[in-house]
């Protein structure tokens, strides 16, 4: 018998109840009521695709066989360039903490997904946080393997606590389909919760910046007015409905389909490891220590983009 | 795939291998090498393991790797244990003219990767190969070099006797 959605996403460790209920719905006129069922209703079917969470859903002969599918894509099509995997510690939990670029396509994830996996080798536990939408998109349940698992708390913490690698993108939806014009900034939208994570978990965290990610398509506009009204939030965890000029289809909303990336030259460079209580004492101020890594990450981020001479040509 | 890369070195057999021998070296001579780190007991020899990488397009590819034939002063041969599929082969031959011909073989691929995987091996093949060929013509630099500065130091010796 097929698990309930609420059973699904309460083994994916989020609350199904902050998800599928719509706070007025009761008062809302009938016409607005069969709408809110509606939206409830593809909420409900969306959280039902949702994959629970199973590190053993890494497969590394998997990735290991995609390697050459992901080598072609990040070395022809972004002509990617990755620095620093030497300052990831070689074994151990670590947190890798990204700044997230691209719309929905993120080739940042993919050219350093390809590099954690050649340097250290597909033996090595990798996992990454994504958006519960990402995981229940068609066609993309593959990411599992990768060892992409729904963003929750909890399946950070499993990760962690089996040793593994973890990246995770505190500014996620937000920061990824921030304006073109912001491609330069990276912007966690005031996001702490990886860092009680390192905390909770006595891990380090490796700063990871990556540049050419936000030049694959002209994003306009975050769309969170759009995003509220349409309580997107509430159902789906979506701040935004974003706006982009992308390929194929020109004016995109809400890039549900992903776009075809221009062929941005990407860009990412791994930190040196940030021992938080070693740095900032043995009860550290989070406020502090999110100011740090965001100063030291957007000095990084502006060191790259100084090196590039041409937007998508680098 | 497979790709090899020789070079003629003004140098005896011996002094070739000395210095392809010692893994502590490759980084000076190994273009695109980002690491070479022993990771077994013995730092060379049968048996000896080493953790590599080689900078090919937008990754670090290689992994673990085991010397598998040691034949002083003529052919080593290692595989990968761990990383891509990889086979590699350093080949010593005497010239009639006091020199060595230095063969630089490597094998590589991804099994099961599919199609995909063949166009990788054959775009890949061009920057292996002159990984490959700028190896030999640094290890070649290297070792005439260091035996220049041998026979000159000998004769210094010389002449201070």
């Amino acid at each position: 018998m097929s698990a309930t959605a609420a059973e699904r996403a309460g083994r994916n460790g989020h609350d199904p109840s902050a998800r599928l209920s719509i706070p007025g719905a009761a008062t809302a006129s009938a016409a607005g009521g069969l709408a809110a069922r509606a939206i409830r209703g593809l909420a409900g079917q969306i959280a039902s695709r949702i994959p629970p969470a199973d590190l053993d859903e890494r497969d590394p002969d998997f990735i290991r066989e995609r390697l050459p599918q992901l080598w072609l894509l990040a070395s022809l099509w972004f002509r990617g360039e990755v620095r620093g995997l030497g300052n990831i510690p070689d074994e151990g939990p670590v947190l890798l903490v990204g700044n997230h670029s691209g719309g929905n396509m993120t080739p940042d994830t993919t050219v350093f997904t390809l590099a954690f996996n050649s340097y250290f080798g597909v033996e090595r536990a990798f996992y990454q946080l994504a958006h519960n939408l990402v995981l229940s998109m068609p066609g993309l349940s593959m990411l599992r393997k990768f060892g992409t698992v729904a963003a929750s708390p909890e399946n950070a913490e499993k990760a962690l606590s089996a040793g593994a690698a973890l990246l995770v993108y505190p500014g996620g939806d937000y920061e990824v389909h921030r304006p073109s014009w912001h491609r330069n900034r990276v912007d966690f939208d005031g996001r702490k919760g990886f860092i009680r994570l390192a905390l909770a978990q006595d891990v380090p965290i490796v700063p990871v910046v990556s540049i050419g990610g936000q030049e694959t398509a002209l994003f306009l506009s975050r769309g969170e007015g759009l995003a509220r009204a349409l309580r997107l939030d509430k159902l789906f965890r979506l701040k935004v409905l974003p706006i982009s000029l992308a390929l194929p289809w020109g004016l995109n909303f809400g890039d549900m389909l992903g776009h075809v990336p221009l062929p941005a030259k990407v860009t990412v460079e791994a930190l040196a490891p940030i021992h938080l209580r070693e740095e900032f004492g043995p009860d550290p101020d989070v406020a502090e220590v999110y100011e740090h890594i965001l100063r030291l990450m957007q000095d990084t981020l502006e060191a790259l983009a100084a090196e590039r001479r041409f937007p998508v040509l680098g | 795939m497979r790709v090899a890369e020789h070079i003629d070195i003004g140098a005896p057999c011996e002094t070739v291998w000395a210095v392809i021998a010692d893994p502590a070296r490759y980084l000076e001579f190994m273009s695109g090498v980002t690491r070479w780190e022993v990771v077994s007991d013995a730092p060379n020899g049968l048996g000896a393991r080493y953790r590599m990488l080689l900078l090919v397009g937008a990754a670090e590819i290689g992994g673990l790797i085991e010397v598998v034939e040691w034949s002083e002063p003529g052919d080593m041969a290692w595989t990968s244990v761990t990383g891509v599929d990889q086979r590699g082969r350093w080949r010593l031959r005497a010239r009639p003219d006091g020199r060595t011909r230095v063969e630089l073989r490597l094998a590589y691929g991804v099994a099961g990767s599919g199609l995909f995987g063949w166009i990788a091996e054959h775009i890949a093949a061009r920057p292996v190969s002159d990984h490959l060929r700028r190896s030999l013509r640094q290890l070649k630099r290297l070792v005439e070099h260091e035996q220049l500065r041998a026979q000159a130091a000998a004769r210094r010796e010389t002449r201070a006797a």
